[in-house]
């Protein structure tokens, strides 16, 4: 059981980023790949708060009724994934508005009849 | 070949985060606290837990480091949502459709009463979130974000309601503009860029922590306006 | 609790993989969001209330409405797969 305690929460953060990762390199239609590359965001802040979880600890927030000795997990990962959140969906919307127009302009979304853009 | 080349890659990455998976705790152990003078490296999420509420008088450390302590960093990611913003309008502006939803059936009367009566009560609550975002879970990006939802329901739910565009790009530039003046002030007063130059306050007051209330509702505007265009964009917007 | 933390990673990593293999678009989008909600309950129990809310309100909401839209304005059907 302390194996799993141990490990599981970063096996799901790696299998996710490698799930996102396959649909970026072997999907043929857009959308797709944008969808495995929103797989890869979620899987990365995933992993960025887990690296600062601390044992038995609590949430980084004060309150009256609580102890003030207590142990708090590290904040630095969560302000960092709190701004990577934000600037994930606004990539996510630049890559989709370039796929809107790639559409309008070639009639498909299929990367293969878009020249020289799939290996 | 493709698929071939792609899952060979893939079994090199799996391999090396497998090796490196063996010596990556998980939840390490809580050391003593010692104060930084008598120790060369400081960690540094231990010193903003410790010391963040005498120094920037917020109860909401995440807040203080967000704001406070890393407060270019914030700068930094405004920046890059708003390039996105404009990048998206340049993109998407000589593609002008008609609206979603425009050749079908409009909502019931149901659906539109529903959404304008909910549409107030959310952007109280996506206030709430915001104001108070050094007090409590939540914050500027938090409470920007359910504004946008906001005005998400809005465009879905409402027949042919759309945005005001020239409201949300004056909201977007004025809290853009709020957050750099209240750096540049710090800078004359101080002499250092994001300065706290407001008093501290007794902590757990609304009216406490500086300039840190001031600078995160100008997140949340910024945030939320933005959003907003960029829904009310994709969405389609006439002409 | 560690229990339950496994069934939502499994629950996780089951929705990814129909993300990444369904046909219909519209299926992936949702199953995308699926994923957003299982991460956003696995960072409360990491004590990230701040991290929850966000992806919460970004991550389930806002990013499956803009892909839905794209999606209204492109294709619906994923093109099949022929040998290259």
């Amino acid at each position: 059981m302390t194996f799993l305690y141990d490990y599981v929460h970063y096996a799901g953060c790696f299998a996710l980023v490698l799930i996102g990762l396959y649909a970026v390199l072997v999907k043929t239609n857009l959308i797709k790949v944008i969808i495995g590359i929103g797989l890869i965001d979620t899987g990365v802040n995933l992993f960025l708060v887990t690296t600062g979880y601390i044992r038995a600890g609590t949430a980084p927030i004060f309150s009256e009724a609580a102890a003030q000795g207590e142990t708090m997990v590290d904040p630095v990962p969560q302000a960092l994934v709190l701004t990577a959140i934000v600037i994930g969906v606004s990539v996510l919307a630049l890559a989709l508005s370039l796929a809107i127009r790639l559409y309008r302009h070639y009639g498909t979304l299929d990367l293969r009849k878009i020249k020289e853009l799939k290996w | 070949m493709r698929k071939l080349i792609s899952l060979v890659v893939l079994l090199v990455i799996v391999t090396g985060i497998g090796v490196s998976l063996v010596v990556t705790p998980f939840g390490a152990e809580e050391a003593e606290w010692e104060p930084p003078s008598r120790r060369e490296r400081v960690n540094f999420g231990r010193y903003y837990v410790h010391e963040g509420l005498e120094e920037t008088g917020a109860t909401n450390i995440v807040t203080s480091v967000v704001v406070g302590y890393r407060g270019l960093d914030t700068l930094g990611e405004v920046t890059v949502l708003f390039i996105a913003a404009t990048g998206l309008a340049a993109v998407l502006h000589a593609a002008a459709k008609k609206p979603v939803g425009s050749d079908r059936k409009p909502a019931s009367l149901v659906v539109f009463t529903g959404c304008r009566f909910l549409f107030p009560l959310i952007l109280l609550f996506g206030t709430y979130v915001f104001v108070h975002g050094h007090l409590t879970p939540g914050g500027g990006f938090q409470g920007g974000a359910v504004v946008a939802s906001a005005f998400l329901l809005v465009i879905l739910g409402c027949r042919g309601r759309r945005l005001n565009e020239e409201t949300l790009s004056l909201a977007e530039s004025l809290s853009g503009l709020v957050f750099v003046v209240a750096g540049l002030i710090g800078l004359v007063v101080g002499g250092a860029f994001l300065l706290d130059f407001l008093p501290r306050g007794t902590p757990y007051l609304l009216f406490s922590a500086g300039i840190i209330p001031i600078i995160y509702i100008a997140i949340a505007f910024k945030v939320g306006s933005e959003l907003g265009a960029i829904i009310d964009k994709l969405s389609g917007s006439p002409g | 609790m560690i229990l339950f933390q496994v069934l939502l990673i499994v629950v996780m990593i089951a929705a990814a993989v129909f993300a990444v293999r369904a046909r219909d678009l519209m299926n992936a989008v949702i199953a995308c969001a699926l994923v957003s909600l299982m991460a956003s309950i696995i960072f409360f129990f990491l004590q990230a209330p701040d991290v929850a809310m966000a992806e919460a309100a970004i991550g389930a909401g806002l990013t499956t409405a803009i892909f839905i839209f794209a999606i209204h304005r492109t294709v619906r059907h994923e093109e099949d797969e022929k040998a290259d």
